[in-house]
């Protein structure tokens, strides 16, 4: 406070109080200077700092994602190949595994008819031959009972003549 | 305070602004330890401790303190850059130092009772010359003679350019005045205000509004403490800028 001895203040404003501003002044550069070096060697490097940390941090996740994506990406790439190929592989098999099995049928198949064909040729030939021993056994059956027939009406013929004439009739 | 002993009221709304020494009544000498160095020193540990120990985490996500720190620092990084250019930024830290004197005495000064050290014309005006000196010899120095075509206006007509050089030079000169008493004024205009409505508020119905009016005006003083921080570092940005690039 103004001591009572002092000059009546001017009433009004100690902001035009000359006596003190070099006590103002001086305080106000000591204050000054002393925030422009707490500023410049330590809190805006350590801001400034944090700052830059972090756009790096950003930048840096934000490649590693890019780079992840990308790998997914091949990565999806890659399975589609090998479904692909699994599926055309797959198909492959199938039908290799058709053709030998069509291969293997034919052969049976032929084997079969050739079996079937043999078979049948000999029962062909059976059958036959049992047709001609019953033609046969007909002819002479036919024979004996025509000259037994000639015979007994009184006639005569020779064994031979009626067999000519059976035959005959028969071919007819 | 406003009180005075024969009961009228009396108003001293000027007291807040006397400067006292802290110890003793001595004179006060230039060395004094007075209410200003108080105020400031206590504007400097608050600038510490936001700026420094708040800030002092260096996380990647930031804390709430270091979100503050990180703020006010982006907030003027980008006012140097986009007003003065990119080329002013090594000027970053001489203009980070008056925002942030002048922020936090403007807010300190808001505490009843406190003394407000912007108040004060000395300390602007020597904040404004320093700004003002800074300026003219970055000017100079960066651009040598160039830099007076700062005040030679060559979009304008030839005629008209000697009148314009007498008013840039006047204009280039006034600017520290402008500057200082922009901020001393508002900031005691303000506290004086307010301590005009507190001696109303010293008894009977006047009470009733002059406590609101106390409120209002420490409302609209909040704002004006940090718009006039802004006002000063963003007006140090425009000087710098004509002083890095003089042409118009």
């Amino acid at each position: 406070m103004a001591t009572p001895t002092e000059v009546a203040e001017a009433p009004g404003m100690p902001q035009l109080d000359l006596s003190t501003f070099p006590n103002q002044i001086f305080w106000l550069v000591v204050t000054l200077v002393v925030i422009y070096f707490v500023l410049s060697k330590i809190a805006l490097p350590l801001i400034g700092g944090a700052l830059a940390d972090r756009a790096q941090t950003i930048t840096d996740d934000l490649a590693t994602a890019e780079e992840l994506k990308q790998k997914a990406v091949e990565a999806e790439a890659a399975y589609e190949k090998a479904l692909a190929d699994a599926r055309s592989e797959a198909q492959k098999i199938a039908a290799d595994m058709k053709a030998e099995v069509q291969a293997q049928m034919d052969v049976e198949m032929a084997k079969a008819d050739a079996e079937i064909s043999a078979k049948s040729a000999e029962a062909a030939k059976a059958l036959s031959a049992i047709k001609d021993s019953a033609m046969d056994s007909v002819k002479k059956v036919a024979t004996d009972t025509a000259q037994e027939i000639v015979k007994a009406m009184g006639g005569s013929a020779t064994k031979k003549d009626v067999g000519a004439i059976v035959a005959n009739r028969m071919k007819g | 305070m406003a009180e005075s002993k024969d009961g009228g009221l009396v108003f001293k709304p000027m007291d807040q602004f006397k400067v006292d020494s802290l110890f003793g009544d001595g004179p006060i000498g230039m060395f004094t330890i007075t209410n200003v160095t108080l105020w400031m020193a206590l504007a400097v540990i608050a600038i510490v401790l936001v700026m420094v120990v708040g800030a002092r985490g260096r996380n990647i996500v930031p804390s709430r303190s270091q979100s503050i720190a990180e703020m006010i620092y982006g907030f003027v990084h980008n006012m140097v850059r986009d007003v003065a250019g990119k080329d002013a930024l090594p000027y970053f830290p001489y203009i980070m130092t008056l925002f942030l004197f002048i922020l936090f005495a403007n807010f300190l000064g808001l505490i009843p009772g406190s003394f407000t050290t912007t108040s004060h014309i000395a300390v602007t005006a020597v904040m404004a010359v320093a700004v003002f000196l800074t300026v003219t010899i970055v000017g100079f120095v960066k651009n040598g003679t160039a830099f007076l075509s700062l005040f030679w206006v060559s979009s304008a007509p030839l005629a008209l350019r000697p009148i314009l050089a007498v008013i840039e030079v006047i204009s280039y000169f006034v600017r520290p005045v402008s500057h200082s008493i922009r901020l001393a004024g508002n900031v005691m205009a303000g506290h004086a205000v307010i301590k005009v409505f507190a001696a109303f508020a010293a008894g009977g119905i006047i009470a009733v509004p002059a406590i609101l009016g106390i409120t209002a005006m420490y409302g609209l003083e909040v704002l004006v403490s940090a718009i006039q921080a802004y006002v000063f570092t963003i007006l140090t940005c425009v000087y710098l800028k004509d002083a890095l690039h003089p042409h118009h």
